[in-house]
């Protein structure tokens, strides 16, 4: 039924474009079915036979050659009958005298055609991209590049941390050059990765000595003859002897798209393989199927097992799409990911962290089966999990160990006592302090200890990070059987964790947790991003623990720390601006005054913390409401805030008949010392002129009442629900002293109280004594402790109002995304 | 039936910071997109069942919104409070396609009260 245009040959005639992955495979395929059914032409525009592309990794890392990646060699396509043209690529497709021009002017004639000309690396269109030193990560040719340029030595700057990227930067790094990698979101691999395993990751590539920066736009790659340098969209630069893109792989579709076949993303294909012109067939990265492309071997390979069966004559094969799973190929990092770990809908997420071996795993089920996985540091299970996932099994009967993995399965739940029984003696329990499990036991036996806190005194086992808390309560029950009345446990801060707040705080400190993925990792957590208990208390005690290192993380704050701003019950805000010590002048309540006609403010109230306070301001009104206030002078009252929020006062001295010391003017000082500080919850100071106390100093956090010898300094009141009046600390003479007391007073209930825990509950739990013991008893640790009060109030005493206001913060915080309808 | 859905895009997954939300303005009342930790996508009216708070001001963990008034726990893609409470926030179709956003704003039916789906 076909007309041939050209002369009948014996046998058909097969063209292939591209002698790379999907394209030879497809041969390899066909040859085993029908070897005599066709003529075979073979353009490859690399001067190359067939390699394993993917090899070319460790080619670069040097852990192989590239003779060893070569999968068939000129011999092969000799001993197949197949005209193999290297180094010549085919530049048209005539489909109506059904032909194919090279290069090099040669036309060769086809019945059926098979196009697999792979893709090309993007390279972003930014200036200096053509730069000599710029290179993609794509082919031998890339590689060599490289290379030559590490042989040198210098530095590189990847772009792009994606699986190639990251695969380039270790290569690179082993190879000798000093790398940075620049990535445009925060988690590195993120189309495979979800941020926990993306954090491990990260850290064990800058353990490497790879430098990692996220969200790194890059705005031009510097140089004049060649690549000297990458600059970023906030102003950074850094230099660079070579610049390697991988940012990601688009389609190389363009020889079909000339010839006029359907094209999207991709040359699109049917399940058959076969293009819009049915003499012509497609497979590999090139090609759109289902809407789909890909970029990964194991599809490619399931594509050519069609179009070699369809290529033999069949009329059934049909492919149908595929589920993928990636592994990054760097030596000594094991990562897998499969599937959707996206979550959502009915989905539940299985976490499972051991910390001591840096592994993490998550598999996502819904409806018994599995969806996804994402596996760090252990990915032996990558395959059973991957294979349950593409055959839909039920996984149910193996539910309660699924995470534990294949070798786990079946058997019924470990018995964690059996496994700490089976310990020897010489078994390290505890880590941090290198406590193994006999001296545990003996001094259970030898000193008849009968709890945790006792074994944590006398052996310091499980004192630090405490990761090994539940292999010594094991010991405690082996040793004591039924003598042990096990832990009378303090709440586990939330849901996601067994640990306590305290707990948690001396292992942020021990192990020096320096972000709340790590500290989820390494404490074991249950959910993958914790819940709106613990995230914003982690956020607080990182940030308290590692001034000015630790990046604050606005997603684990509550909205009014979120937006500097207290919502109200209709969803609007009220701004309240800082008065010192409750003084204003004229230009600020005349500004105010304005700020309340241009924005309509419905309601100005003056607060119980002698400020004024503007309700009804709505969202999108808050950064014109601040600027227009700070152009008065005023900034931020944080009324919103775990943190500083009045320092209240009396006239004192300056006017009161009774005044003893100019109160007003040391509850100024006091505010600019302590305002913008983040303590666990709200702190409210005072101080009074004399002992008629009209600022209610002694139901104030702290409270400051001034006689003629002096300055009394109260601590731990409260009004609210339960009023508890403040205790006498102690009495000292000059404001110094009050401003020093104040500092460490603070930074002691910072450091040690819990998340939302006020010093009056803080203070009853502790105990006046120990508060006395730590602040008037010791004079240099007093000191010790305003120095750290005051090296983190360097950090944190920026006006926020400003650095919104100025559009330079949080931009998408304070407008909408679109208005439609 | 999905093929009834006609598609609005709104903007781009990028522009909603993860584990946020940001609010789309429509004829009939605020919508709150959100963006999960792993980068999915839910669509609800933007009014707790509790008292009316708005939940795209609220803390995002997993797939579940924590409302900022008196923190229900609401979960992203039924709007269902989680139990003890009881009570459903509206949600739209939502959907994302080459990284664009897209609601299916005329299959929403909002203030319906209570979780009619379908
Ligand atoms: C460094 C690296 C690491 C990788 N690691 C992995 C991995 O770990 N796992 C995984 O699954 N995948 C990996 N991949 C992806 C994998 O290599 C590709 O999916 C696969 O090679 C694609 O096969 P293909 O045949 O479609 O394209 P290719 O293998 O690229 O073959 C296409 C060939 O066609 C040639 N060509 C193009 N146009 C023409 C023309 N007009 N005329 C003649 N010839 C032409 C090209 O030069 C090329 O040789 C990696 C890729 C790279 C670059
Ligand atoms: C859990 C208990 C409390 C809650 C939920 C609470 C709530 C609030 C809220 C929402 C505001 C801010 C109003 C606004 O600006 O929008 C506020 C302000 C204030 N509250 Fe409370 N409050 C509590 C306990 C207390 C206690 C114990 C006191 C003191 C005895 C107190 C005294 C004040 C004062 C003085 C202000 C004004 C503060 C300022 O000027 O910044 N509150 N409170
Ligand atoms: S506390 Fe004493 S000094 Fe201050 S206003 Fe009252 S009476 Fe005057
Ligand atoms: S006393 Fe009650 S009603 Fe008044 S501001 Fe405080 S929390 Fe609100
Ligand atoms: S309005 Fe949401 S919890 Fe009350």
């Amino acid at each position: 039924m076909s007309t041939h245009t050209n002369p009948p040959t014996k046998r058909e005639r097969l063209v292939v474009v591209g002698n790379g992955m999907a394209g030879i495979r497809t041969l390899e395929e066909l040859l085993a079915k029908a070897p005599d059914r066709y003529d075979i032409t073979v353009f490859g525009a690399e001067p190359h036979p067939n390699y394993n592309r993917i090899m070319l990794s460790p080619v670069l890392a040097g852990e192989k050659t590239f003779e060893q990646i070569v999968l068939n060699g000129r011999d092969w396509y000799e001993a197949n009958g197949i005209n193999l043209l290297t180094g010549d690529r085919v530049e048209v497709i005539d489909r109506a005298n059904r032909t194919v021009t090279a290069m090099s002017g040669l036309t060769v004639g086809y019945d059926k055609l098979l196009i697999a000309t792979g893709s090309t690396p993007v390279i972003i269109p930014v200036p200096g991209s053509t730069l000599p030193g710029v290179v993609g990560f794509r082919d031998l040719a890339d590689v060599d590049t490289m290379l030559e340029a590490a042989a040198k030595g210098g530095r590189a700057v990847v772009i792009g941390g994606g699986l190639l990227g990251l695969e380039a930067a270790n290569g690179l790094t082993v190879k000798g050059m000093d790398v940075t990698v620049l990535h445009l979101m925060d988690t590195l691999m993120e189309r495979q990765l979800d941020r926990s395993a993306g954090a491990l990751l990260r850290h064990e590539l800058e353990r490497r000595g790879i430098t990692v920066l996220t969200g790194a736009d890059t705005a031009e790659i510097v140089g004049i003859e060649k690549v000297s340098g990458v600059r970023l969209k906030n102003g950074q630069e850094l230099p660079a002897d070579l610049v390697v893109m991988a940012v990601g792989i688009r389609p190389n579709m363009a020889l079909g798209k000339a010839a006029g076949l359907a094209c999207g993303r991709g040359i699109q294909v049917d399940d058959a393989m076969t293009t819009s012109d049915p003499a012509i067939l497609s497979v590999g990265e090139c090609v759109e199927h289902r809407g789909q492309t890909y970029g990964l071997v194991a599809p490619l390979f399931e594509m050519a097992k069609v179009a070699a069966a369809r290529l033999a004559g069949g009329t059934e094969a049909a492919y149908t799409g595929s589920v993928t799973s990636t592994k990054l190929k760097v030596t000594g990092v094991d990562v897998f990911s499969a599937g959707d770990f996206t979550g959502g809908k009915d989905c539940e997420d299985i976490v499972f962290r051991d910390a001591a071996r840096g592994v993490y795993k998550r598999v996502v089920v819904k409806e018994n089966r599995i969806l996804g996985a994402v596996l760090y540091g252990d990915t032996k299970d990558g395959g059973w999990y991957f294979q349950m996932l593409k055959d839909g099994t039920e996984v149910a009967p193996v539910r309660d160990t699924l995470i534990f993995g294949q070798s786990f399965g079946g058997e019924g739940a470990a018995n964690p006592k059996a496994a700490v029984a089976a310990l020897p003696d010489s078994a390290e329990i505890c880590g941090c302090n290198g406590v193994c499990k006999g001296t545990i036991v003996t001094a259970i036996t030898e000193k008849g200890l009968s709890n945790l806190d006792e074994v944590r005194a006398h052996t310091k086992a499980s004192a630090s990070c405490g990761s090994c808390t539940g292999q010594v309560e094991q010991l405690l029950a082996l040793t004591l059987g039924d003598g042990y009345a096990g832990e009378a446990k303090a709440k586990p801060m939330c849901k996601c964790t067994d640990r306590t707040h305290d707990e948690v705080r001396r292992a942020i400190t021990a192990l020096e947790l320096k972000t709340i993925p790590d500290v989820m990792q390494r404490l074991e957590w249950r959910t993958p991003d914790g819940c709106h208990h613990c995230r914003p208390a982690l956020n607080y005690y990182l940030l308290c623990e590692w001034p000015g290192d630790y990046k604050d993380d606005s997603r684990s704050r509550y909205i009014n720390e979120r937006v500097h701003a207290n919502i109200q019950k209709d969803g609007t805000y009220s701004v309240v601006p800082r008065m010192w010590g409750g003084l204003t002048s004229a230009k600020e309540l005349r500004a105010i005054a304005d700020v309340v006609d241009k924005f309509a403010i419905p309601t100005v109230k003056v607060t119980g913390g002698q400020r004024i306070d503007l309700f009804g301001v709505k969202k999108e009104d808050l950064l014109a409401v601040w600027a227009d206030l700070n152009a008065a002078g005023m900034v931020s009252g944080h009324a919103y805030a775990k943190g500083l929020r009045t320092v209240k006062t009396c006239v004192g001295s300056e006017w009161c008949r009774f005044g003893t010391q100019d109160s007003t003017g040391l509850g100024v000082k006091l505010e600019r010392m302590t305002w913008g500080t983040w303590t666990p919850h709200k702190v409210k100071l005072a101080v009074s002129g004399c002992p008629r106390n009209c600022a209610e100093a002694t139901i104030k956090d702290l409270g400051v009442v001034c006689v003629d010898s002096g300055y009394e300094l109260h601590v731990g009141g409260n009004g609210g629900m339960h009023v508890r009046a403040c205790d006498l600390l102690v009495k000292v003479e000059t404001e110094a002293e009050v401003l020093e007391y104040t500092g460490a007073y603070m930074q002691l209930y910072r450091e040690e109280a819990r998340y939302l825990e006020r010093t009056a509950p803080w203070v009853e739990r502790v105990g006046l004594e120990y508060v006395k013991r730590r602040l008037v008893d010791d004079a240099e640790g007093r000191a010790a402790l305003n120095a750290r009060f005051l090296f983190s109030q360097s950090f944190s005493q920026d006006d926020p109002w400003a650095e919104r206001a100025s559009g330079s913060v949080d931009r998408h915080e304070f407008a909408p995304l679109a208005q439609v309808g | 039936m999905d093929q009834s859905i006609s598609w609005i895009t709104v903007g781009s997954v990028e522009d909603i910071p993860r584990q946020g939300s940001r609010v789309v303005r429509t004829g009939f009342g605020d919508i709150a997109l959100f963006r999960t930790v792993t980068d999915e996508v839910y669509a609800l009216e933007d009014r707790c069942p509790h008292a009316g708070g708005p939940l795209s001001q609220g803390i995002v963990h997993g797939a579940r919104v924590t409302c900022p008034l008196h923190s229900w726990v609401i979960d992203l893609a039924s709007g269902e409070a989680v139990g003890p409470d009881e009570g459903c926030a509206g949600h739209c179709p939502v959907r994302v396609v080459d990284g664009a956003v897209q609601l299916g704003l005329a299959a929403f039916r909002p203030g319906r009260g209570g979780c009619g789906h379908g």
